[in-house]
């Protein structure tokens, strides 16, 4: 009790100051968001009415099931390219380390505007001569239920994240031994990656998905400038007339996104901490 | 001793008798194919997009003659009238709210690096985490709800500023912080966590006030992260889209939505391609600040894991 108070003594009035200064500018928005979509000013009345409409919203629904499809081919396309190549550069090639990590941090540099604006010369060149193959690939690339297209430019704009948690996980445990072990007891590659690599890195790969998972849920630049409609692009159409809705759907996906995380850094500790603070 | 019983774990293979080349080629070339997928991926949607970026950004199609030729004319139009406008717009809007989330955002991180309460930093790191990567458009429609104009805390603003909107310039600048701030606290935090607290009892025990400390050992360590953690933010800031798009559908002149518009088609015979001129200035100026922060970031590193 007397540490508390001395504690609380040792504050310093400017410190306090500027926190809740900070504190009501980032959690102002949120409180009025939910005060905005919970009360009704026309009729004084309360309701949750407009978190019940988000299931009959039109198009929510599909929306939905495809931008979660989307972020499960991010996520797995992510995994599939990265996982080998980290641990073969920890492990074997550490001259290319430099390399992949500028590699990684060039999607910070080239914006997602400038990306997009690349891409879309580059599916622009498919459509010249109809007919050919390479113009059935663009086409089925853009396909518009499930543009394929999206998740290969979500893999690159996912890379600096996942390359810092991957490398945050793999970091953390003693690899070399690891698989020098199990070589040594007679273990084949894949079993060694299976067995004993992917459960150590399973903190670093679990939070390394959800953020995939948030960041493909809150993506709009690329999606809408290559005129897809997955989930944000939907709470945008659809928020141009109506009120409470697109409104209550932001507040939803934020706090559900923060909350997953919240989780995962739990099921993960320090570790998984340290995966969002160097994200950038 | 510790160097010479600690051996150096990227040489191990390097320094290997030569008499086990013959033993160690077919191993890396495993490794190699491990990371040859990565690379060529890479290769195809990052190298393959900014490729093109750069080879249209010089190609014009003279909308006349329809002769396509190489020419330095969109890079030049591209600084020029409303696309120059823009430009200043979005670095403006870049400094300003860079500058103040930067030193609001330290203030934060290292009043949330003192608390004692793991709970509480976990929730804001993680908070942060969300807000700073993904908040977007749920960030647009959340201050819509505050300070849009049925906003709950419009009147409060108007108060205050009497012409305030949030599809101003005004109304961007009070909203980037919300993200940029979030980012701050979250490149600032390893910083914050690694100044030990014995290296503060040093000082007092030399015989030095906070000030000394702060002067001679706390900011120095800092400084790298306080400007790694502004350059950061500035490059988030310019490059933002979805925000500016949802909250004012480009009225507010920026690279990025001009960029966008642009892509649209919504552009002159001829100016097709000033798009990916105005991408390529976005790059070389991101690429420009990724520069500095690059170095200041290696050289903070090296102080703070050791």
């Amino acid at each position: 009790m007397a540490g508390l108070l001395g504690r609380l003594g040792r504050v310093r009035w400017w410190r306090v100051a500027i926190l809740t200064l900070v504190a009501v500018y980032l959690l102002g928005p949120l409180f009025s968001a939910l005060w905005f979509t919970v009360y009704n000013s026309r009729l004084h009345q309360f309701s949750l009415a407009p978190y019940g409409q988000l299931f009959s919203a039109p198009g929510f629904l599909a929306s939905v099931r495809m931008t979660f499809f989307l972020a499960l081919t991010t996520i797995a396309l992510e995994f599939v390219l990265l996982v080998p190549a980290m641990i073969a550069i920890q492990l074997r090639l550490p001259r290319l380390r430099p390399i992949v990590e500028s590699i990684a941090m060039v999607p910070l540099v080239v914006s997602p505007v400038a990306l997009t604006a690349g891409v879309s010369t580059v599916l622009g060149w498919g459509l010249n001569d109809q007919g050919s193959w390479l113009f059935r690939l663009d086409a089925d690339l853009q396909n518009q239920s499930f543009p394929l297209i999206l998740p290969l430019i979500y893999a690159i704009l996912v890379l600096p994240f996942a390359f810092r948690s991957l490398d945050a996980g793999l970091r953390a445990v003693d690899l070399k031994t690891l698989v020098e072990a199990s070589r040594g007891l007679g273990a084949p590659w894949p079993l060694v990656l299976w067995r004993v690599i992917l459960p150590n890195l399973r903190t670093g790969l679990l939070s390394g998905a959800v953020l995939t998972l948030a960041l493909v849920f809150g993506e709009y630049t690329i999606a809408s400038i290559l005129t897809f409609v997955p989930f944000a692009v939907w709470i945008v159409q659809d928020g141009q007339g109506s009120g409470q809705l697109p409104i209550a759907t932001s507040l939803l996906s934020l706090l559900l996104s923060w909350a997953v995380l919240f989780l995962v850094s739990f099921l993960g500790g320090r570790r998984a901490a340290a995966v969002t603070d160097r994200s950038a | 001793m510790a160097i010479a019983t600690d051996p150096p774990r990227t040489g191990a293979a390097d320094s290997a008798l030569p008499r086990r080349t013959t033993r160690r080629r077919p191993r890396n070339l495993g490794a190699w194919g491990a990371v040859a997928p990565l690379l060529v991926y890479s290769a195809v949607f990052l190298g393959l997009p900014v490729w093109a970026l750069l080879y249209q950004s010089i190609r014009r199609t003279d909308p006349a003659t329809g002769v396509t030729s190489f020419t330095g004319q969109n890079l030049t139009e591209s600084w020029h009238g409303i696309y120059l406008t823009a430009m200043w717009g979005s670095i403006r809007l870049s400094l300003l709210t860079a500058v103040v989330s930067a030193v609001v955002g330290l203030v934060t991180a290292q009043a949330i690096a003192q608390s004692r309460g793991r709970l509480l930093k976990q929730a804001v790191l993680t908070a942060s985490g969300v807000l700073a990567n993904f908040g977007g458009i749920p960030l647009a429609f959340c201050f819509i709800a505050a300070a849009g104009t049925a906003g709950e805390a419009t009147g409060l603003i108007r108060k205050i500023d009497p012409g305030f909107a949030l599809d101003t310039f005004t109304g961007l600048v009070l909203v980037y912080p919300y993200f940029l701030i979030p980012l701050m606290v979250l490149t600032t935090m390893p910083a914050l966590d690694g100044l030990r607290r014995q290296w503060r009892e040093a000082a007092a025990n030399l015989g030095g006030s906070a000030w000394d400390y702060w002067r001679h050992v706390g900011g120095p360590i800092l400084l790298p992260a306080l400007l790694g953690g502004f350059v950061l933010c500035f490059g988030s800031s310019f490059a933002a889209y979805a925000t500016a798009q949802a909250l004012t559908s480009g009225t507010v002149p920026l690279i990025t939505t001009r960029i966008a518009s642009v892509l649209s088609g919504n552009v002159l015979a001829g100016q097709e391609n000033l798009g990916m001129a105005m991408s390529l200035d976005t790059i070389v100026i991101c690429a420009l600040m990724m520069a500095v922060y690059l170095p200041l970031r290696a050289r903070s590193a090296r102080w703070l894991d050791s």
